[in-house]
């Protein structure tokens, strides 16, 4: 395909990772929810958890915008706790209610959580035992979310890769693109992909249980999310393939992830770029816009969503920045390998967490911006350290190549406002 | 197992974060999967600390579970204990840590450290937040307060501040300052702002002030029973409030000398003209009981409100609320359900709501105005001026705020005179409401909500019943009653209308219900 990204002299692709067990400060995975039930429109999470889960929901979403949300816990009791038949049965008294309530639903989503793996209660069987009673219009599937198995994103992959194995089956070439997307975002890709001539293509997940695409031997499929290993996992299960690229941040992460898949379906050059030529140049000139506040600025990654790893290829390749600690919670090589061999070596590429030691990492390096969780912001800027909440990366639409410029400014703007800013903070 | 959408309170060992971030000092070592470290955003963000909250969690994970997690716990307990080098530690469990009984308690005191080790023992299935701050700082009191002569000068302690709590920040400062006027010194406010070392003298004071009994009630009668203690029962809200407050601690104190009234300003601005449309304002009010039980006193006293209903979230002061409720002649509503007190507040169609956070949002989809009066909080929960509800000054700010929220009055009586007037776009609404008109106002209809969202929300389903059908020439009439009331008179006329088993309702309908209904 023309133009391929050239990678650096030397990659990170073979840097040693510095691995750390300590006290992590992270989401876990039930956080998905917030954003997966807005992308599918007639399903239900209902988390099976304590107050803890519905506090961390709902403090995690910030706003309440919704009266009856898409989203509940119910929430264990003293009494649930002490004879495991009553909590199936509870459970079942729950849902009724509330699909009776909502006759909107088309998928339930029962979400384990930290105390309901430890009692080990089984919401397979519940979501089976559920899926029976409630067929053929409401579909209960389940996954975990709870802290102990899973970080943050990890909540959208456990509960696509619920998905994958009740997808029909589907022998035909067709590309599925996975990940949970922005509406818009996912038609500007749809768009850019007609465009190259690729009409067949599907979405995990689809935005209403009809939609559901098939999945088979045929199927080639793109990832649109670093965090997709598990997906990944069970999609090559069903017999489908995997389209190893970059990931589509920043222009030239998503010219390589089109032209992967450009090259998988024989899309002529000429039509390649007739299709991307005009978004590129957009995209450059938007990034362009917030390079020159980024250009020579040292960053700090915190683990928080694994997006770090192609956010940082894209910073370090695009904007001018030079990266000190790339820390992603997991590293998917699988996934990310491409994203890694671009990325110029350099950076301490860490995984997993020991929050303190981190931090003194991060004083001592003094980085220029530090992306971090929101526990962790604003006791930095005290510290006199630009910081940029990951959290936001992972709610505000910064895919393909119309986003490429506000992912830019997503980092650009914390500087500039430190820059704007005649005032020093009190003490 | 109960559902639930939203709710008011967080886990109990939320509450005794409030309570270690408040202070200084203090260490909490939480035995906890990662997850829960999400409570820190509450502080950070929230209350816009610039430290993060004296909290080492475990952070064990599944694979841990068949190891050893209390291994996990140990080490945690002593590199924080290196690492942050604390006064004293408070240790437990969240929800998860609760059910693998770890024992947090007994393997910290096992440890041999040379600080004060005090265990928390907080059901987590059963109990909430409130709950966790109140058996957290009773736990801190209890350990680390012993009897001790009292100062040579009348003082006292204010107790039951914390972190993120409802303008206890400022509440703090003005009841401080209004003791110092009153010639009473604070030996120790606490849990807010307090070290350990703090707590051990708390025996010197006289008496205590109790500001929040949610959270410091039982830390007061612990020191009642044992450092001789007695603490005030009145929480200084508004101005009828507040003198009572100062005559407790006239008594306590009898060396104390009367406030100074010069700076109290509500009672001249309850009185003068412009103040006349507040006149029987129909306010529900819903919060913790607390705030709701001193707002109501207001309400109806200073600013001369009709109580329309009242309640509270937690259940452990339903006692006193009903009794409230009963002084106001209304029905007390005692529920942790969200949509429950969306049910009641829709119901009791009032003018204001006077709530949480939780009620302002009900308030915008219902298009009736909100005053915050109480935890839980948000951002906007701590201006960055001095706002405090207690007190003289506090009884000032809850004028202003209570009155903002609504038309002003000459604003009311323009808009009233306006309303046919071909250029006044009666679809506009007041200003301070973001430009739009109240939504349930207008057609009477749902409330709007995002389009995305089906529908299949509560507030679609309260037009069940048989509702009359409106006659073209009563609608037109309806239309030219003012926006801000419009949503009342429909709802008045047809429940009028129901009561008589009409089936249409005409202009005559319409009038004779406004005189049925007239005050």
């Amino acid at each position: 395909m023309t133009e391929m990204p050239t990678p650096p002299a030397r990659g990170c692709g073979a840097t040693p990772v510095l691995k750390e067990r300590g006290q992590r400060e992270v989401f876990c995975g039930l956080t998905g929810i917030i954003w997966l039930h807005r992308k599918m429109q007639d399903a239900f999470f209902l988390v099976v958890g304590s107050r803890t889960c519905a506090h961390l929901l709902q403090s995690a979403a910030g706003v309440m915008i919704f009266a009856e949300p898409r989203f509940a816990t119910a929430i264990l009791e003293e009494s649930d706790l002490a004879g495991m038949a009553d909590a199936q049965d509870e459970l079942d008294r729950e849902v009724a209610r509330l699909l009776e309530r909502r006759p909107d639903i088309r998928q339930l989503f029962l979400v384990g959580s930290c105390p309901s793996e430890v009692i080990k209660l089984d919401l397979a069987k519940a979501a089976e035992r559920l899926t029976q009673a409630h067929a053929p219009h409401v579909r209960v599937l389940n996954y975990s979310g709870s802290g102990i198995e899973t970080t943050f994103t990890e909540g959208e992959d456990a509960c696509l890769a619920s998905m994958v194995p009740i997808l029909p089956e589907a022998q035909a070439k067709e590309l599925l693109l996975v990940g949970a997307l922005p509406d818009v975002v996912e038609d500007q890709a749809l768009a850019l992909l007609h465009a190259m001539g690729i009409e067949r293509v599907r979405c995990l997940p689809a935005r209403r249980a009809d939609d559901a695409p098939g999945v088979g031997e045929g199927t080639v499929y793109a990832l649109t999310q670093p965090f997709l290993g598990e997906t990944h996992a069970a999609l090559t299960r069903r017999g489908a393939r995997h389209i190893p690229a970059p990931l589509p941040f920043g222009e030239e992460g998503t010219t390589a992830w089109l032209a992967a898949i450009a090259t998988e379906f024989g899309v002529d050059p000429e039509r390649f770029e007739a299709a991307t030529a005009a978004p590129r140049a957009r995209a450059r000139k938007a990034v362009a816009a917030a390079t020159a506040t980024l250009s020579g600025k040292r960053i700090f990654f915190f683990p928080d969503s694994q997006l770090e790893i192609p956010l940082a290829r894209f910073l370090t390749r695009e904007c001018g920045m030079e990266a000190v600690e790339v820390a992603t919670p997991f590293l998917h090589r699988d996934i990310v390998g491409p994203d890694l061999d671009l990325l110029p070596e350099g950076p301490v590429i860490a995984e997993g967490q020991d929050v303190d030691l981190q931090l003194d990492r991060a004083r001592a390096a003094r980085p220029d911006l530090t992306v971090c969780g929101l526990g962790l912001a604003n006791p930095l800027e005290a510290e006199g350290l630009a910081t940029k909440w990951a959290v936001e990366l992972v709610f505000t639409p910064v895919h393909f190549y119309e986003q490429a410029g506000d992912l830019a400014e997503l980092f650009a703007r914390p500087l500039r406002r430190r820059a704007r800013l005649r005032v020093e903070a009190a003490e | 197992m109960k559902l639930s959408v939203w709710t008011y309170e967080g886990p109990p060992h939320v509450g005794a974060m409030r309570v270690a971030t408040g202070m200084r000092g203090l260490h909490y070592v939480l035995h906890a999967p990662q997850g829960d470290t999400y409570a820190d955003l509450l502080f950070t963000m929230i209350e816009r600390r610039d430290r993060r909250p004296p909290v080492t969690y475990t952070t064990f994970q599944a694979q841990d579970l068949s190891s050893d997690t209390a291994d996990l716990f140990r080490t945690a307990c002593e590199d924080a204990v290196a690492r942050f080098e604390p006064q004293a530690i408070i240790v437990g469990a969240s929800c998860t840590a609760e059910l693998i009984q770890d024992d947090p308690g007994g393997m910290a005191a096992a440890l041999g450290l040379d600080i004060p080790v005090i265990a928390l023992e907080l059901p987590s299935y059963q109990r909430k937040e409130n709950f966790g701050a109140d058996e957290t700082f009773y736990q801190v009191v209890r350990h680390l307060a012993r009897p001790m002569e009292r100062t040579a000068r009348p003082t006292c302690n204010i107790l039951g501040a914390t972190a993120l709590g409802f303008r206890h920040r400022d509440d703090v400062a003005e009841i401080t300052s209004l003791l110092a006027d009153m010639g009473v010194e604070v030996n120790v406010a606490a849990p807010k702002d307090a070290t350990p070392e703090d707590i051990r003298v708390m025996g010197r004071a006289h008496f205590n002030v109790l500001l929040y009994p949610e959270t410091g009630e039982a830390a007061a009668r612990w020191c009642e029973k044992e450092l001789g203690q007695p603490y005030t029962s009145t929480v200084p809200i508004g101005v009828g409030a507040t003198r009572d407050f100062v005559a407790e601690v006239r008594a306590l104190a009898p060396g104390a000398t009367a406030p100074s009234e010069a700076a109290l300003r509500l009672p001249w601005y309850s009185a003068s003209v412009d103040s006349t449309y507040l006149t029987g304002k129909r306010v529900f009010l819903f919060g913790d009981a607390t705030h709701v039980i001193a707002m109501a006193r207001v309400a109806r006293d200073e600013m001369g409100f009709e109580v329309a209903g009242m309640g509270c979230y937690n259940r452990e002061f339903a006692r006193p609320l009903r009794k409230a409720a009963k002084e106001h002649g209304v029905e007390a509503l005692v529920t942790d359900d969200y949509l429950e007190v969306e049910r009641a507040i829709e119901a009791a169609a009032p003018e204001m709501i006077m709530g949480t956070q939780m009620e302002r949002h009900i308030g915008k989809r219902l298009g009736i105005p909100c005053a915050v009066i109480s935890a839980p909080v948000h951002v906007q929960d701590y201006p960055a001026r001095y706002s405090p509800i207690m007190g003289f000054e506090g009884a000032n700010v809850l004028f202003d705020t209570l009155v903002h929220p609504l038309v002003m009055g000459l604003e009311e009586h323009l808009l009233h005179m306006f309303r046919d007037d071909f250029e006044f776009s009666d679809a506009a609404g007041p200003s301070h409401h973001g430009g739009r008109a109240p939504a349930a106002a207008g057609a009477g209809g749902a409330a709007p909500r995002p389009q995305a969202d089906p529908p299949g929300g509560i507030s679609e389903r309260v037009t069940d019943g048989d509702v009359a059908v409106w006659l073209e020439a009563a609608e037109r009439e309806l239309k030219k009653v003012p926006f801000f009331v419009r949503g009342k008179a429909k709802r008045n006329t047809e429940a009028y209308a129901a009561e008589r088993g009409l089936s249409q309702i005409s202009v005559d309908t319409l009038y004779e219900a406004k005189a049925h209904y007239a005050r």
